[in-house]
């Protein structure tokens, strides 16, 4: 006989009893892990979503509108690009890459084309479609880039979001990239010269088509543009490739309106606002159920144990007859508790994937699988509940007067 | 040797005041087998549990082998009735959910002895009150004369110097109450201290020493 076997033997002889609480508590704990485990990779398309957009912050002069920019965002207003150095020196975070951009409209040939000045590794850090569309660029990765879920199934296959090979690592104060629309409109291809207001320039690559306005747009290097310009140390505006999290928090554009008080921050996260919605309900569910597994639960849990050593007395009063200490009841009664905590969160952890899997990715928009590391708070959270919701009576078990226990008979 | 000084106990019964023990007195010397009779009420009950160190008096001492029982702290006490005392109860309570061997097993548990020398000790003394055959049934799986012989296997499983049997043949047909009543004197034989609570002057008429309660106090005693 041991204190585990007493238990197991006791848990037996009272399934009936036994299955309402656990059944409570697991489903309870099934909820919560399927919410978690859905609100999860909820969180991880939209920071897929958020981050596959490229730049998802905009810095623009205080009298530009976000369509101003997004129409070509050449403006009249220009704002200093001592803007870039102030960010990158502050300690705020969330900022993965920043892309400074000063454009200009002219005229190439019979039509008219946008100049645009970039930084070049900065710039290819925040264009997700020039690297989708060929490889060529490299992108960082980041907030958002994520090891597919289904990896396991391929393996030797790369990672989708990994960080890719850089090609153009540098553009020289002569060389250019060119849009795909304004490279088959003037018939260019890599090693083409090109004048631009009276400099020549050589085509450094074609860029793979957007459909964007980046594809009627030729880029030069940002400090050649202001030369050419003469807007030394300006710029239209800085995109900036923020970590979603820290968007959605709040903390990074809150941030940036406090470091550039005389710029206007704004973020497209409106664009994931729906399944931003979704997530914040999830995350709210998560904590009412919390409330009432920790309600219902404890509560069902406590009334099955307080009714567990009421028909229990005759034989707590024998036990005690027969030399158990007090300490060791509680013990016994505590066992009991630790062990429907612990099968009610692997359970309910079970079951709780296993709805998130099925159910999850209709409302994750993304495939969702389990995660491991829920498992263990669900039997923490399970036990706690269990345990604190059994220390009551089995401390009343503990401190019955056998007399009282053996008048039971 | 025990020993009962001016024991008083009284409870609360619907708000009445019921004497339960009236400075009781008595000493029990090693190796007696002691009856104690009386009607329903009279206190018998009581002054078992009492004896037992599970009922605190509300003055006098228990002594027992030398120690104030209730002086000791309630693990010591609680040790105390594992290692000295066993009970035999009227109904027997045994576990329900547990086997005759296993329910013999719980004071050597209690006890601390592993699991194999529990097993080991519980099969000897199941065989020792004819039970070697029923070792895996449970409670309801036996007869009432069965029950009590797996009580009184548990009883005896730490070896006690007392053994405290509240109606242990209440709830026996003459045959098997016999059988008890043979395997207590047995044990007396062999130097345990017996106090037997009993309604039956026959069960009674077998102990060497009987006293009789009325409302709490000893109202007559004889030795045989």
């Amino acid at each position: 006989m041991t204190t585990l076997r007493l238990v197991w033997r006791e848990l037996r002889e009272r399934p009936g009893q036994l299955a309402t609480s656990f059944i409570a508590i697991s489903l309870g704990i099934s909820v919560i892990v399927a919410i978690k485990t859905v609100a999860h990779f909820s969180e991880k398309a939209v920071a897929r979503q958020l981050d596959e957009l490229g730049a998802n912050v905009l810095i623009l002069p205080k009298g530009v509108s976000v369509g101003d920019y997004y129409t070509s965002d050449v403006h009249g207003e220009e704002m200093p690009e001592e803007y870039v150095g102030r960010i990158l020196n502050s300690s705020l975070q969330g900022v993965d890459n920043l892309s400074p951009k000063l454009t200009q409209s002219m005229e190439l040939g019979t039509g008219r084309i946008l100049l645009t000045g970039i930084l070049p590794k900065n710039e290819f850090g925040n264009k997700a479609a020039w690297a989708e569309a060929g490889g060529i660029f490299a992108r960082p990765t980041g907030c958002g880039t994520v090891k597919s879920p289904l990896a396991f199934l391929q393996p030797g296959q790369p990672d989708k979001m990994a960080v890719r090979r850089a090609v153009v690592e540098e553009l020289q104060p002569n060389e250019v990239l060119v849009g795909a629309e304004v490279a088959a409109t003037h018939n260019l291809k890599a090693g083409a010269k090109l004048t631009v207001k009276g400099k020549s320039f050589a085509v450094r690559q074609v860029l793979p088509e957007t459909g964007t306005v980046d594809d009627s747009r030729v880029f030069a290097h940002l400090h050649t543009v202001q030369k050419l310009f003469a807007k030394p140390g300006k710029l239209n505006g800085i995109e900036i490739l923020g970590c979603c999290q820290s968007i959605a928090a709040g903390t990074l554009i809150g941030g940036l309106n406090k470091l550039l008080p005389d710029a206007r921050v704004v973020t497209i996260k409106q664009i994931a606002s729906t399944q931003l919605k979704t997530n914040t309900l999830m995350e709210k569910f998560s904590v009412i159920f919390l409330a009432i597994i920790v309600i219902v639960g404890g509560a069902g849990i406590a009334n099955y144990m307080q009714s567990n050593v009421q028909q229990r007395l005759r034989e707590i009063g024998t036990l005690m007859a027969l030399g158990m200490e007090p300490r060791s009841l509680l013990v016994v009664f505590l066992a009991k508790a630790v062990f429907l905590g612990v099968t009610g969160g692997l359970v309910g952890y079970v079951v709780g994937s296993l709805l998130a899997v099925v159910l999850g990715p209709q409302i994750a928009q993304a495939p969702v699988l389990p995660l491991p590391v829920w498992l263990g708070w669900a039997v923490l959270l399970s036990t706690g509940i269990a345990v604190v919701a059994s220390a009551l009576p089995a401390a009343r078990a503990a401190r019955l007067d056998p007399v009282i226990a053996l008048r039971e008979l | 040797m025990i020993e009962l000084d001016s024991v008083t106990k009284r409870f609360r019964v619907r708000g009445r005041e019921v004497v339960g023990l009236d400075a009781v007195s008595l000493s029990i010397a090693p190796g007696e087998f002691l009856a104690v009779v009386g009607s329903s009420g009279s206190g018998k009950s009581t002054l078992l549990l009492t004896l037992g160190g599970l009922s605190r008096p509300d003055t006098g001492s228990v002594h027992l082998n030398g120690y104030s029982l209730y002086d000791l702290s309630l693990p010591d006490r609680a040790r105390a009735r594992r290692e000295a005392i066993g009970f035999l109860f009227q109904t027997f309570n045994l576990v329900p959910y547990l086997t005759a061997l296993e329910n013999v097993q719980v004071p050597l548990y209690l006890a601390e002895r592993s699991p194999t020398d529990q097993e080991q000790e519980a099969r000897r003394l199941l065989k020792e009150v004819g039970l070697g055959d029923r070792l895996d049934h449970k409670p309801a799986e036996l007869s009432v004369g069965q029950q009590q012989r797996v009580a009184l296997a548990r009883a005896l499983a730490n070896k006690p110097t007392l053994i405290l049997a509240d109606e242990p043949t209440g709830s026996l047909d003459p045959e098997q109450s016999n059988e008890i009543m043979g395997q207590l004197e047995r044990l007396h034989s062999e130097g345990t201290i017996i106090v037997l609570v009993t309604h039956d002057p026959s069960v009674a008429a077998r102990a060497t020493r009987r006293v009789r309660m009325e409302l709490g106090r000893i109202s007559e005693e004889n030795t045989k």
